[in-house]
């Protein structure tokens, strides 16, 4: 029997920029579920992604030093969403990604995101703002 | 976005906070200022009602986590009722089930704190 596959097509790259400020989180959050939900993602899937970048744009926000804006770039491959959260501003990453103890909140939101994404790459860059790329893949 | 905080006594010294909608980094002031509240009239058994949340970050169970800390100085509980599944995994994912005691109603919830 011919097995038949049906590959989602690539949607290509969404670009958002919001103000550096909490009450814009839950625009990047709604965006990201819009963004998802063109791809063969599962409503898990949604939920985790949604957590992830409103858990990057928090740490952004608390962790960099004056940047009035951050960048969301969603890249839709074929199978994955891969999102580069970025910050004009200089990021502290002194929030190690350890999994919280005794109820300790520090780095609870990077543990999260590493917890949810199949990929977790943090590039700081200085006084020039630093950037969060993470990776979903479809039925990881 | 939209958070409902609802607080109410419920028998013996205990209270319980029904919360509804979303608990992020913007809204969850909102609760900490009810539970905060809560604490410093001298109320330290609480039941915190999740099940009208839909959405929980870090920030949001920081705030749990610092109400719980500080009743437990007064020898105090915060117990939890959760029935959301996502909501319920953020909680097993990072290691909060062994802090919190986690029910699935609330008189369950309200019979269990100390």
């Amino acid at each position: 029997m011919k097995e038949i596959v049906t590959e989602a097509k690539s949607l290509g790259t969404v670009e958002l920029r919001i103000p550096s400020k909490a009450e814009w989180v839950a625009v990047a959050r709604l965006t990201v579920a819009a963004i998802a939900n063109r791809l063969p993602f599962t409503v898990e899937d949604i939920e985790d992604l949604k957590l992830a970048i409103a858990e990057a744009c928090t740490y952004v926000i608390h962790a960099s030093s004056g940047a009035d804006t951050i960048d969301i770039i969603c890249d839709t491959g074929p199978a994955d969403l891969t999102i580069r959260v970025r910050d004009r501003g200089a990021i502290h990453p002194e929030a190690a990604p350890r999994r919280p103890a005794g109820g300790s909140v520090e780095g609870l939101g990077i543990f999260l995101i590493q917890a949810l994404m199949d990929e977790v790459k943090h590039t700081p860059e200085g006084d020039s703002g630093g950037e969060l790329i993470m990776t979903k893949r479809v039925g990881s | 976005m939209d958070i409902k905080v609802n607080v109410r006594e419920s028998g013996g010294d205990a209270y319980v906070v029904e919360l509804g909608g979303e608990i992020d980094v913007y809204t969850s002031p909102k609760v900490k200022d009810a539970i905060t509240e809560l604490i410093d009239q001298g109320h330290y058994n609480l039941v915190i009602n999740l099940e009208k949340v839909r959405y929980i970050d870090s920030t949001g169970l920081g705030v749990l986590i610092g109400g719980l800390k500080r009743v437990r100085e007064h020898g105090g509980s915060v117990n939890l009722v959760c029935t959301n599944p996502q909501i319920r995994k953020i909680f097993d994912i990072t290691g909060l089930v062994k802090i919190f005691g986690i029910y699935d109603d609330e008189t369950e919830a309200q019979k269990a704190l100390v």
